[in-house]
Order: C-alpha cells, then sequence, then structure tokens
C-alpha cells in the first residue's frame, strides 16, 4: 500500500493542489507556490473537511476519557456538585478490591483460553478447509454467521439452551458428560461463556486465517514439496510462518476482544454466581450504574484504559511492527 | 522477490485463490468434509433450536427440550409480529444504525480526504490523534461516555446513540480511507484541476466515485457494528420506546421469562433481519469484515 502512493510524481502542477506526492514538496513550498489568497482558501477547506470528524472524534472520544481522569479523584454519586477529593484513594480501592482483581483475572483467563485453545483450532480448521472441497462458498458463509449476530442476541439464545434441564443438558448426557448447572455454578459458569464466545468468534477468525492462506502463493508450497519436504515439514516451515502477520492479527483481536468481554456475561449472568464471571467491564458497569459510584467507575475506567492502551502499544510495537518491516508476504504482495 | 511477483500476480488474479493443496490426499480430504460437516453442525445446530423453539408452546418446550414442534404453533410468533415493540425496536435500530453509517462515511471520507492529499503542518499528529480510537473499544469508555452524554442532555435519545458510534467509528474508518485515497493517483487530480475543477469538486465528483469500494467496507463496517451494539443503548435508553434490537430482546427475555415460546419466537425474528442481510450482502460484509482488520 504504502509504496503505492510514492510512486505518484506530478511534474508542472498547476493551481495550489498538492497530492499524495505532498511529502516531497513540504509545506513551505507549497505555500510559496500558491501564495496566500490560496493558502486562506486551503485553510477554509481543510476547515470544512477536517472539522466536524474533529468535533466529534475530541467531543466523544477524547474528552470524555479526559473528564473520567477528572472524576476519578473525586468521591461522587453522580449528582450534586464534586467536592468530595479522594485524591488516589478510588485507585487504591480498586486495586485492592478482590472482585476487580478476580475481574482481572478472568479476562486473563478469557484471553488466554483464546491463544490456547480457539487459535490452534481455528489454524488447523483453516488449513485442513483451504482446499478445493465442495461447498467452500456455503462453508465459508456458514462460519461467518455467527460474528454477525449481536452478542445479545447470541447470549440469549445460548441462555435459552443452557437452562436447567435443557437442550444442552439433553445433549451432554446423550454423550455421558452429564447435566450440570451451566451458568449458575462458580466453577463451570467463566468457561461456559468461554465457549459461547467461541462460537460467536471463531469463524470470523477462521476466514480470516484462510484469507491469509489464500495469499500464500501455491509456488511456495509446490518448491517445498520438489525440495522433499514433507506435508507437515511444509506446513510448519513454510506455510506458518508465511501466515505469521495474520495469526499476530488475529492474536490481537482476540485480546482486544478478550478485554472488553461485556454483553455475553452481562446478559447470561449479570457477572454471577457470587462474581464467578464477572469481567473488568461488567464490574465497571455495576459499579457505576447500579451503584451510583461515578467518581469510583471513572477510576475503574481510567484504569481499564489504561490496561488496553498499554497493551495495543506494546502489541503494535513488538508484534505488528515486524509485519511492516517487509515481511515476505508484503513484497509478494 | 519481483520475478515471484511477476509470476504470481495474473494467475491470482483470475482464480481469486493462491495456495492451493498440490496432490490432494484421499484421507485429507475425507478428513476435511468431516471437519466441515461438524461446523456447519455445530453452527446451525443452536440457531435452528431457537427457530423451531418459537414454533412450540412453552409446555412443549418444558416437556421435552429437544424435541420437534409437535403440534407445529404460530401463535408465538404471531404474538411478536403484532406486538408494536419488536416494529419499533427494529425501527430504532435501523434508523440509529443509518445515521451512524451516514455520519462515519461522510465525516470519515472529508477527513481522509484531507489528511491523504493536502499538505498542512500537524497533518501526521492529527492522524496520529485518529488513532487513538483504535487502541480501546467503546466498551471501555462507557462509562465517561455516559456521563458525557448525560452533561449534553443526549440521554432517551437516538441521537445520543448514534453519535458515539460514529465518532469511535472514525478512527478505522480513518485508517482504511486514507491509504486508499493517497494511492489514486495525481494525474488525476491534475486533469481536474484542468478543468477547472476546484479541489473540493475533485473530492466530490472524481474521489468518491473511485474510493466506493473502500468506501462500502467501512460502510459495512459501521453498519454491522452499530446494528449489534449493546452496551451504549443500555446505558442510554431507559424508556422502552427507545430501545434497540439487541437490548429489546435482551430486556423481552428477563420480562417474559415464564413464556418461554415466545422469548426464543421473539430472539428467532430479532435474528431473521441480520441473517436476511448477511446473505444477500455476504461477499462484501466478509470481505468488508475481514479486509478491514488485514489492513
Amino acid at each position: 500500500m504504502s509504496t503505492q502512493s510514492r510512486t505518484t510524481t506530478r511534474p508542472g502542477e498547476p493551481g495550489p493542489g498538492v497530492g499524495p506526492s505532498g511529502e516531497a514538496l513540504g509545506p513551505d513550498r507549497a505555500k510559496a507556490r500558491s501564495g496566500p489568497r490560496s493558502s486562506l482558501r486551503q485553510r477554509t477547506e481543510l476547515t470544512i473537511l477536517l472539522g466536524p470528524a474533529l468535533v466529534l472524534f475530541v467531543g466523544f472520544v477524547l474528552v470524555p476519557i479526559a473528564v473520567a481522569v477528572y472524576y476519578s479523584i473525586y468521591k461522587w454519586n453522580g449528582f450534586g456538585p464534586l467536592k468530595d477529593v479522594v485524591g488516589f484513594g478510588n485507585y487504591r480501592r480498586a486495586l485492592t478490591d478482590t472482585v476487580f482483581l478476580h475481574s482481572i483475572i478472568h479476562n486473563v483467563i478469557i484471553a488466554g483460553l483464546s491463544l490456547l485453545i480457539q487459535l490452534p483450532l481455528s489454524i488447523g480448521i483453516a488449513l485442513l478447509l483451504n482446499r478445493k472441497i465442495r461447498g467452500r462458498t456455503f462453508l465459508r458463509l456458514v462460519v461467518f454467521a455467527p460474528y454477525v449476530l449481536s452478542s445479545a442476541v447470541t447470549a440469549v439464545m445460548w441462555s435459552l439452551m443452557l437452562q436447567p434441564g435443557g437442550f444442552i443438558d439433553h445433549l451432554s448426557k446423550a454423550v455421558g458428560i452429564g447435566a450440570h448447572t451451566w451458568l449458575a455454578d462458580i466453577h463451570i459458569v467463566l468457561y461456559t461463556i468461554f465457549v459461547v464466545a467461541s462460537w460467536q468468534y471463531m469463524g470470523f477468525g477462521i476466514v480470516l486465517l484462510l484469507a491469509g492462506l489464500q495469499g500464500i502463493p501455491s509456488e511456495l508450497r509446490e518448491a517445498a514439496a520438489l525440495d522433499g519436504a514433507t506435508a507437515w515439514q511444509t506446513t510448519r516451515m513454510v506455510i506458518l510462518p508465511l501466515l505469521g502477520p495474520t495469526i499476530r492479527i488475529w492474536i490481537f483481536l482476540s485480546m482486544i476482544g478478550s478485554l472488553q468481554l461485556f454483553d455475553l456475561p452481562w446478559i447470561m449472568t449479570g457477572g454471577g454466581p457470587a462474581n464467578a464471571s464477572s469481567t473488568m467491564s461488567t464490574y465497571l458497569i455495576d459499579k457505576g450504574f447500579h451503584s451510583y459510584e461515578f467518581g469510583y467507575g471513572s477510576a475503574v475506567a481510567v484504569i481499564l484504559f489504561v490496561i488496553c492502551f498499554v497493551f495495543a502499544l506494546l502489541y503494535q510495537r513488538f508484534a505488528l511492527r515486524r509485519d511492516t518491516q517487509g515481511a515476505l508476504t508484503r513484497m509478494v504482495r | 522477490m519481483a520475478v515471484l511477483t511477476a509470476t504470481t500476480q495474473p494467475k491470482r488474479g483470475r482464480h481469486g485463490g493462491g495456495h492451493e493443496a498440490g496432490p490432494q490426499s484421499a484421507l485429507g480430504n475425507a478428513l476435511a468434509y468431516a471437519v466441515a460437516v461438524v461446523i456447519v453442525v455445530v453452527t446451525i445446530v443452536p440457531l435452528l433450536y431457537v427457530f423451531l423453539g418459537g414454533f412450540r408452546t412453552t409446555a412443549q418446550i418444558n416437556e421435552n427440550p429437544s424435541g420437534l414442534p409437535s403440534p407445529w404453533v404460530w401463535a408465538n410468533y404471531k404474538a411478536v409480529v403484532t406486538s408494536s415493540s419488536f416494529w419499533h425496536f427494529l425501527l430504532n435500530s435501523a434508523v440509529i444504525a443509518i445515521i451512524a453509517t451516514v455520519l462515519t462515511v461522510g465525516l470519515g471520507a472529508m477527513a481522509a480526504f484531507a489528511l491523504s492529499r493536502y499538505v498542512f503542518r500537524g497533518r501526521e499528529a492529527l492522524f496520529a490523534l485518529f488513532t487513538i480510537g483504535l487502541l480501546f473499544p467503546l466498551t471501555v469508555a462507557a462509562l465517561p461516555l455516559y456521563l458525557q452524554l448525560r452533561r449534553l442532555g443526549m440521554l432517551e435519545n437516538l441521537w445520543g446513540v448514534a453519535i458515539p458510534e460514529a465518532a469511535f467509528s472514525l478512527s478505522i474508518t480513518i485508517v482504511i480511507l486514507r491509504p486508499f485515497m493517497r494511492a489514486i493517483p495525481g494525474e488525476l487530480e491534475d486533469a481536474a484541476v484542468v478543468d477547472g475543477t476546484s479541489r473540493l469538486g475533485f473530492f466530490w465528483r472524481v474521489l468518491l466515485p473511485l474510493s466506493a469500494p473502500a468506501l462500502t467496507t467501512v460502510g459495512v463496517l459501521a453498519f454491522v457494528t452499530s446494528w449489534n451494539f449493546y452496551i451504549l443503548p443500555l446505558l442510554v435508553f431507559n424508556e422502552q420506546i427507545h430501545f434497540t434490537l439487541p437490548l429489546g430482546v435482551a430486556t423481552f427475555q428477563s420480562q417474559y421469562s415464564v413464556d418461554t415460546a415466545r422469548v426464543f419466537a421473539f430472539t428467532a425474528l430479532s435474528m431473521l433481519p441480520t441473517l436476511c442481510f448477511f446473505v444477500v450482502a455476504q461477499r462484501r460484509i466478509v470481505g468488508g469484515l475481514t479486509g478491514a482488520v488485514k489492513g
């Protein structure tokens, strides 16, 4: 992508227009050529083009976060003036609250299970399905379908099936696992939710991986075969490394998704029983809205924000960056 | 590498697929079919179960949770379709998703145009600012956002959901559109200018039509995200008249927990628009959603 934009050079450019080749020109040269009148005109155009988006973005993304930092040092029930300064008290309380800490652990467990179970399974399925089998288009459609459903609807659907003595119990009895209170047993509930999340999101990952596999030229595989590599060796030494960028994006999306898990536990269990399925977000909404502790809730929101932010930055720095530095797939593409 | 590119390009262009298994082993194929069948069953059975459950009575369901409808009952679906709340939820979802999509695509395209084809001081900083939104999801910002909406008096208001959704979608939209708009050759802009068009005219008459594929991608992304969103409507709306479909389904379940069959019917019907839309526009949706993250 980025290489394409650099190739456009435009000699004898008339008027004030400065196109994608603009970096080469630099702002000063552009101004010198176009004069003050068009500079004013450019400024007006930029205001028209960027203004609305900027207002929306600052007003509804940046300001709320900034204001949350401010609220977080108060004890505040959401009504009346802010006057009860507690400093870092809210943060200290959050970081020593076992329910909150357990919620974080639950998110980490979900994320870990995704990496250990969903990822290998998805890669295996994608490798297996990446061949000329009949009905591949249909298969892709079906696999992807749960992803487009609202997770709220998914939550209700699975709640219906997971009712005690319900459909899932019938099935599990038939295969010998026996009936369980899937959503009421504190030792099981988190894993139940993980299974439901897998049902909804795994298909998306598989389609993503399949698209990544399609991008690997068959010549590489044929060359490996000519060199006497077995199918397993080819997969391990050729296919998987080339699939690296896709896998890293998969991991990134999966981790961000695990961190923000809310709809499924909130609707299916409300974070219960006994907070056994609470996540950072359900904790946040529970504190902020049900207990009207907006100052404390803001502190929790800031902590979540920092966790996401740090994770995303670190991951981009150490994992995704490698992809932008001329990975083989990029050159081939 | 250049040689490799040259040899692979035309082939891939026509068939769309690069790497296929070469000599296919019979065992591998059999395994692939077996896995495919398992996946299809696991995916479809829950959906089918809910749709069929809507055709049973609560008594039938309680008696045998995994049975088929006998006799088939239309009353549940009829009750949902003739209730005004279902149509209200549907309409609200549609209105909000359309507003959010139009705002996202419109404002995102304008901003991406400025950030890709103008040169001005602070451009990269501004772009970096917009990418911040990629680093954290709306769910994390839900509580601060609620307080902001309350301050602005936007609670119990469709715009109070649509506008923040658009604001949060702007990041991915601009990140997708900017390289796309950059890659459109400058000669086209020159030609437009020679023909006497202003830069905004070029944007409107040349760049936007040429960007149609990318605009579709971000549009689909914004629409699906908005349509399925749960947490923001949950916080912003108190009165049922404003509820969106996901919020409505979740509420309906807790309200009619005794009348299980009707919950089945309601849930099934609420999935129907999404699934129909998906089947009709599946190529664009799958391509859009997976293409968006591939960068």
